[in-house]
């Protein structure tokens, strides 16, 4: 038997596939069918205090090597979303409720309201590429990311993820700053901040000119920050950036994962690809006579 | 890939004062039911059924309703629009005798499917329902494909005074039909679906579109069906069990809007 369950803080999973923030997330019914195709966990849209409807379309485009978006966090507002959550934890799906906000006090208002409509763990997201005020604005400065990772911890008794981006000049500050604020987690990395222009109309073809990109162009760098941040906080660590097969999930883990989130994964592979990444990590781990994912995490560091 | 390319309008036909449908080369191959993102540089990018299928050239009719099908409704022959697509499933057009119901605007993706099943010599109903009969368009089309024709107005400008679904009430009674065919605005296909109790069904819905290729949940019904990719064509089965249908849909934030 191979043993694929980990543990993040008290978060104990059935296996290392996580639903990433912003995919099949904005209602109960799709996280579900998540939950249903195999992920252990679903991490929510990222919600704030106030329902927003994000940027105009198009907010989507397909790249030669990844997607690129500019949803521009749109969301219904902590309130009216407390019954997607209160919905889903009728169903025993392990939930990481994700929040943005632009300072402490919000990012403290959204927590509590999370934990008490029912999440498992919070996800800080401070990394969001293109939203004016939020995100990458709060996620950049070391002193507001432990200011708002200690008021939360202060506030809240569930583990507390901090989201970062790889759009820094040092992911390791940062990250340390969130260990140092008692976080219980990193999530890393955030999509890139990038742009596409379309030659014939002359002009970006996001709305909002420019976008996060993810998929598979981004994995090298996701490893990379993994890397980097595993080797310096005692923290786990959460992978998500370009996690498309079970050889990539594996890559994460030997930088130093503890678990691998897939967003654009689900545009490639479809929603079953939580279970079909399960099955190829199994089946390596056989191949290569490792019975438990356990052993496998931070090997790259020796 | 699923960027948008950019096509020029060959053709632009202006089908009554506030519905037009534009051509544009498109060969990728296509079925009844299935639609585009459409873009409209600098204003928006919206999902539009096809309303004509060639093998290189595409169609979409279009109501002008707000601010990006206002814009489009100003653009003409020679002007640009981006197009990605095609995507969902389209319809299963099969059987000997099938009951198309189109309201509103939900007649112009409803005409590539009569087309097919004409073709296909099954036999053809179709019930256009219509506020006032100014508002219809597509009849001669229909006709050529050998179509019984019934129009319904709320006014009674043409055809039968009252609702699509009173209409197809009476003829589901008369004749046996293999299958119904319907899109137009969702409390009329529940009551259809009501009406159609063992006839086979077939629905066209509409919700809000970001992707269009089922990652961001916007569109999403029921327990996680993207109307972008297992639809925007459903079946009575599915529709019965989703408790959306009829009830709500979702505008840009995720909130909840009731019909
Ligand atoms: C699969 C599908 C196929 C469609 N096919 C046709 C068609 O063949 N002909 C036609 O006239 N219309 C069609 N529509 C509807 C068309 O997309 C809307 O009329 C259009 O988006 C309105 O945009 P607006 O800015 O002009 O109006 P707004 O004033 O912005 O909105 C008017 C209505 O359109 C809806 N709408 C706005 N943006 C979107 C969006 N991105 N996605 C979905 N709905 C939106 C709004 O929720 C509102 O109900 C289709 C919709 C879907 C989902
Ligand atoms: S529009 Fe994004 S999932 Fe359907």
């Amino acid at each position: 038997m191979i043993d694929t369950t980990t543990k993040i803080a008290s978060l104990k999973l059935r296996n290392p596939t996580i639903l990433a923030s912003g995919i099949m997330d904005e209602d109960a019914g799709s996280m579900k069918r998540i939950f249903d195709c195999g992920a252990s966990a679903v991490v929510t849209k990222s919600i704030g205090l106030e329902s927003r409807a994000g940027y105009p379309n198009p907010t989507f485009a397909e790249l030669e090597h990844g997607i690129l978006n500019a949803m521009g966090l749109p969301n219904p507002g902590i309130n009216e979303f407390e019954g997607e959550i209160r919905k889903l934890k009728d169903s025993n799906v392990p939930m990481i409720g994700s929040i943005f906000g632009s300072n402490s006090h919000e990012f403290v208002e959204l927590s509590k309201k999370m934990q008490n409509y029912g999440v498992d763990a919070l996800e800080l997201n401070m990394s969001c590429p293109h939203a004016k005020g939020y995100g990458l604005e709060t996620g950049s400065d070391p002193k507001l990311v432990r200011e708002i990772t200690s008021k939360v911890k202060e506030s809240t008794n569930i583990p507390v993820f901090v989201k970062l981006s790889s759009n820094l000049t040092d992911i390791v500050e940062i990250a340390k700053a969130a260990e140092d604020g008692n976080a219980d987690g990193i999530v890393a990395i955030n999509s890139v901040k990038a742009m596409k222009i379309d030659l014939e109309l002359k002009m970006p073809v996001l709305a909002n000119k420019t976008g996060g990109y993810s998929g598979m162009a981004i994995k090298p760098i996701g490893i990379r920050c993994v890397y980097e941040i595993a080797k310096n906080v005692d923290i786990p660590v959460i992978g998500v950036g370009g996690v498309t097969t079970g050889e990539d999930a594996l890559e994460y883990i030997m930088a130093g994962a503890s678990a691998v989130q897939i967003g654009s994964g689900v545009y490639y592979r479809g929603v079953d690809i939580f279970k079909k990444i399960c099955r190829e990590m199994e089946c390596w781990m056989e191949n290569h006579n490792y019975t438990r994912l356990s052993e496998l995490i931070g090997v790259a560091h020796k | 890939m699923n960027s948008p390319q950019i096509a020029k309008i060959t053709e632009a036909k202006t089908e009554n004062k506030d519905v037009k449908t534009f051509m544009f080369e498109y060969p990728k191959k296509m079925i009844p039911g299935q639609f585009f993102m459409i873009w409209i540089p600098g204003v928006d990018e919206i999902p539009m059924s096809v309303s004509y299928i060639d093998k290189d050239v595409k169609g979409i009719t279009f109501r002008k309703v707000g601010e990006a099908t206002n814009a489009l409704f100003d653009l003409g022959k020679g002007d640009k629009i981006g197009i990605r697509g095609p995507y969902g499933n389209g319809f299963k057009i099969n059987g000997k005798q099938i009951l198309f119901v189109g309201g509103g605007t939900g007649i112009a993706m409803l005409a590539p499917a009569v087309e097919e099943a004409g073709i296909n010599n099954i036999s053809l109903t179709i019930i256009i329902g219509v506020k006032n009969s100014s508002e219809l368009f597509f009849e001669d089309r229909f006709k050529k494909c050998g179509a019984e024709i019934h129009i319904s107005t709320d006014d009674g400008s043409k055809g039968y005074k009252g609702f699509a679904t009173d209409l197809a009430d009476e003829l589901l009674s008369k004749e046996k039909f293999t299958s119904v065919l319907t899109c137009g605005p969702e409390i009329m296909m529940k009551s259809l679906l009501d009406l159609c109790k063992n006839i086979p069904f077939q629905a066209s819905l509409e919700r809000y579109m970001k992707c269009g290729v089922g990652i961001c949940s916007q569109c999403c019904i029921g327990e996680g069906l993207r109307v972008c990719v297992e639809g925007p064509v459903f079946d009575g089965k599915t529709l019965r069990n989703i408790e959306d249908f009829g009830v709500y849909k979702r505008d840009a934030t995720g909130r909840k809007i009731r019909f």
